[in-house]
């Protein structure tokens, strides 16, 4: 067995992880932020492995 | 006998036309579904997944070089990456009123021993945050089993972080501004002076691979705080992973102060699409599939054979890596690459205990069946 087979495994359950998402979590593109933070006016809210809980 | 065939020419072309093909289809596939700035963000991942890979850029190897051979030379690179992301990000942070944040947090018991078991751990499976999400997908076996450990671990410690941060944490201390740049880079060139007096003969030249790698992953980094409006990190989307995976399992978060915080909670239920840190962490993945996919013989490797212990060693690694990154308000990528470029003094802390850690990492490797005994 070489790593093809578990590269792909990593891929595979990426794609599903991300497959399991979909079905419960909708996304809307018309709901996105601007495309750069920097600039737009918005405070930065996403999650970040250094922020305590707001 | 196996006999190997060498790929005609046109078919490896087509090959990698088709790698490219499906690169900027998956990031178009995000901007179209989920906004712009996710498939931005996607695109910002899978380039870290491409310099970390395909010049093979870590974290974990270069510590080990440095301890056990005296090589700084991959910490060198680590440092002027990091340097130039701070020349850059301290006037952004500076100047933008909130739109941009940097990796600050609490320096604290745990945090200070999460960074040394994480330190430690790394050594052990050799691989870090970022380090195991690339090794998985160029399909090292140790790091995709480590990978889903790690994920559980980080949804695990997040779980618990008041409680732990509640053993005692300092303020948030930063450096700021024009005064704390130069403190941030005087310190950096002190550190890379200090390695360059312990290295041994013939080490103190840094590869252009590597020089080249760390400016290209300053240059993401900068994007990524542009982009997204906080720096670089790993271990957030690998615990929000794991914290979805509970919830379908049937888990009630709402006993964890951090879990049922209304941010947090509201990235349980939206997708992982609009997560930064788990586009850049699932580009990652694939930006390193696809150099490995790239390279000629790139996946023909043979699996190594490893005894139980070494499999055993690697669950509880990656166990230990996702919740004392938690502890640890970050990993190499979030609290060492980020935490110091954005100013946060527990970025330092981290640096000083993960290393600490390892030194006593590379040497439970070859106990736990990682690595054949010296």
């Amino acid at each position: 067995m070489t790593r093809r087979f578990t590269a792909s495994l990593a891929i595979a359950l990426v794609g599903l992880l991300i497959l399991f998402d979909s079905a419960t979590a909708e996304l809307n593109p018309y709901k996105a932020p601007p495309l750069l933070a920097l600039g737009s006016g918005a405070v930065a809210s996403g999650g970040f492995c250094g922020a305590m809980p707001e | 006998m196996t006999v190997a065939v060498a790929e005609p020419a046109g078919s490896w072309a087509a090959r990698r036309g088709l790698i490219v093909l499906a690169a900027l289809g998956l990031v178009l596939a995000v901007a179209l579904l989920a906004g712009a700035r996710y498939g931005l963000l996607l695109a910002i991942g899978l380039g870290f997944g491409l310099v970390l890979e395909g010049l093979r850029f870590g974290f974990a190897g270069p510590w080990r070089a440095m301890i056990l051979r005296r090589d700084p030379s991959g910490i060198l690179a680590q440092l002027l990456a990091i340097a130039v992301v701070a020349v850059v990000a301290f006037p952004l942070l500076a100047g933008a009123s909130g739109e941009v944040v940097g990796a600050a947090a609490p320096i604290g018991w745990a945090m200070a021993g999460g960074a040394f078991v994480f330190g430690a751990c790394m050594q052990v499976v050799l691989g870090c945050g970022s380090g195991t999400l690339v090794n998985a997908g160029s399909g090292n076996p140790v790091s995709l089993l480590a990978l889903p450990f790690f994920a559980i671990g980080s949804f695990l410690g997040a779980y618990g972080l008041i409680w732990w941060t509640d053993l005692g944490a300092l303020p948030i201390l930063t450096l700021t501004g024009t005064s704390g740049l130069a403190v941030t880079l005087v310190l950096l060139a002190s550190v890379a002076g200090l390695l360059l007096l312990l290295a041994a003969p013939g080490t103190r030249r840094v590869p252009r691979r590597l020089v080249i790698a760390a400016l290209l992953l300053a240059g993401l980094a900068i994007g990524n705080l542009v982009v997204a409006g906080q720096p670089w990190g790993v271990v957030y989307g690998l615990g929000l992973w794991g914290a979805k995976g509970a919830v379908a399992l049937g888990a009630d978060l709402s006993g964890s102060a951090f879990w049922a915080a209304p941010g947090n909670a509201g990235r349980l239920q939206a997708s992982v699409l609009t997560d930064v840190t788990s586009l850049t962490n699932i580009g990652i993945i694939t930006g390193a599939f696809l150099v490995a996919c790239w390279r000629r013989g790139g996946l023909s490797q043979p699996l190594p054979k490893l005894p139980a212990r070494a499999w055993a060693a690697t669950v509880v690694a990656g166990l230990l890596l996702g919740y004392s990154a938690r502890l640890a308000f970050g990993c190499n990528v979030g609290a060492f690459f980020s935490g110091i470029s954005t100013g946060s003094l527990h970025g330092w802390v981290w640096f000083a205990m993960a290393f600490a850690g390892s030194c006593v990492g590379v040497r439970l490797r070859p106990m736990l069946g990682l690595e054949p005994r010296p």
